[in-house]
């Protein structure tokens, strides 16, 4: 997408962060295995990006804003999500 | 027209009163000697009723310009002060006072950094702003600090140009000593200087919009390129705003003032209140017939190089003359004509001094003695140190 620059980068839209979607940084996806997950939800309550949604059982990822930081595999307690490299 | 007024004021009262005039909305300042009087006189212009204005007391100088930065957002005219540290430490806050393109005037008391600490006069702190995006102005005296912050206003709301100014006073040479002003009359600077309605968007609860965006590596040389360009687009608008000034108050203003340049052979170049000393050097060398003339830089941001190199087209030396260093380097003024000389084939000799630092006096005697430096330099090609430190004290150097 190409935006015409304006005088000291004022974006008449407010919020217009979303728009920017920073998944792209990611080299590395989260997977979670909902058969593991105890729906503890202490992945949603670390993620800084606010990349992981509440489910009924589970969890579910928006990728348009994961990074791939991996701080959610780190601190589930019952390794119930890992890591592993994007293809692109 | 009103008629002017006549006062006996300091440098800091001076860029008060010339503050005051343009009725600024909002004033964030935190004190720092030499210009806490201005924030002192401009709470008291509030605290009497004769200026409606937010003050906002602010812990630090970096929230005094954060606070700057938010209000001149929405639209409010805003002003500042500080001094040395206190610009040290709005740093980082001055590059997105101007990336946001944010008009507003910040008068600085021109005094050294530490260490060591020292409260008087040189040029370093606001040369170390010098890459910051602000238009800079130096004054070399109380009238020249009056009315360099009505223009600056005018300049910086300019919808042309879009940034913030920085106005220099010497530090006590020029803060705390009196001096006879003239003031204009307040219903000619509102004719002046006309309501500031910010072109390109305010922040404003009730039409939400996004400030300080991100600027990713797709866009960001770009925004930064535009920036440049209203720097650059500013050397028209001062040049106009200077003469409108001029026609309506009578002082005339210059980005760089000749003074017995025409037939000169070596000229030097000043800045702030140096020039009034180094103009009695060139009196006095004048009389003794020697060729000599001075140029007064006022606006050192945008640089003035073809203004300069006018000036000094025909002349054999140029004393530059800095009262800042950029150490493993030269005086900052310096590196500025230097470069605009580069690709010239027909250039004049260039040499660089030092002094004045943290309040060193400067005689009229050091400014003969940095003329005949220069004229040697000429007469003899052998050009000496690239930088030469002019009125050291021998004794306490090592």
């Amino acid at each position: 997408m190409t935006v015409k620059i304006t005088i000291g980068a004022i974006n008449k839209k407010a919020g217009s962060s979303k728009e920017y979607k920073t998944g792209g940084w990611r080299t590395m996806c989260p997977k979670v295995d909902l058969e593991k997950c105890i729906s503890c939800y202490k992945c949603y309550d670390y993620c800084p990006d606010g990349a992981i949604k509440k489910i009924e059982e589970g969890i579910e990822y928006d990728l348009d804003y994961c990074k791939g930081c991996g701080i959610c595999a780190n601190e589930c307690p019952v390794k119930a999500i890992v890591m592993v490299k994007e293809e692109k | 027209m009103g008629e002017q007024k006549s006062m006996t004021i300091k440098g800091n009262m001076a860029t008060a009163m010339g503050a005051k005039l343009c009725r600024p909305n909002v004033i964030p300042a935190y004190p720092i000697t030499p210009s806490t009087l201005f924030p002192e006189k401009m709470s008291e212009f509030v605290a009497d009723g004769e200026l409606d204005a937010s003050m906002i007391n602010v812990e630090s100088e970096h929230s005094a310009m954060s606070a700057c930065i938010g209000a001149a957002a929405t639209g409010a005219r805003v002003c500042t002060a500080s001094a040395s540290q206190g610009v040290a430490l709005m740093h980082e806050m001055l590059f997105i006072a101007s990336g946001m393109r944010l008009p507003m005037v910040m008068a600085v008391g021109n005094r050294a950094l530490s260490a060591p600490i020292n409260i008087w006069c040189d040029h370093q702190d606001t040369v170390a702003s010098k890459d910051s995006g602000w238009l800079q102005f130096y004054a070399e005296n109380n009238q020249e600090g009056l009315d360099l912050m009505i223009n600056a206003f005018r300049i910086g709301e300019d919808k042309r140009v879009l940034l913030p100014v920085m106005v220099g006073i010497d530090a006590f040479v020029l803060t705390h000593t009196i001096e006879g002003v003239d003031v204009p009359a307040q219903e000619d600077v509102d004719d002046f200087l006309p309501p500031y309605e910010p072109p390109h968007g305010k922040l404003d609860p009730k039409e939400p919009a996004t400030f300080g965006s991100f600027g990713t590596p797709e866009y960001y040389q770009e925004f930064k390129q535009a920036q440049v360009e209203a720097i650059e687009g500013s050397r028209d608008v001062i040049d106009e705003v200077f003469e409108e000034y001029e026609e309506m108050f009578g002082r005339e203003y210059n980005k760089a003032t000749p003074y017995y340049c025409d037939d000169a052979e070596i000229v030097l170049i000043t800045m702030g209140s140096m020039t009034g000393t180094a103009r009695e050097a060139v009196k006095k060398l004048r009389k003794e017939g020697k060729k000599v003339g001075l140029i007064k830089l006022t606006v050192f941001r945008p640089f003035p190089s073809p203004e300069l190199k006018e000036i000094l087209s025909g002349v054999k030396g140029v004393a530059v003359i800095d009262r800042n260093i950029s150490p493993g380097a030269y005086g900052a003024m310096y590196s500025d004509l230097a470069a605009a000389y580069t690709n010239e084939k027909e250039k004049p000799i260039l040499k660089n001094f030092i002094t004045g630092l943290g309040g060193r006096e400067i005689f009229v005697k050091n400014f003969e003695e940095m003329y005949e430096m220069t004229k040697k330099a000429v007469d003899t090609g052998n050009l000496g140190k690239p930088v030469e430190w002019i009125n050291v004290n021998e004794d306490v150097l090592r």
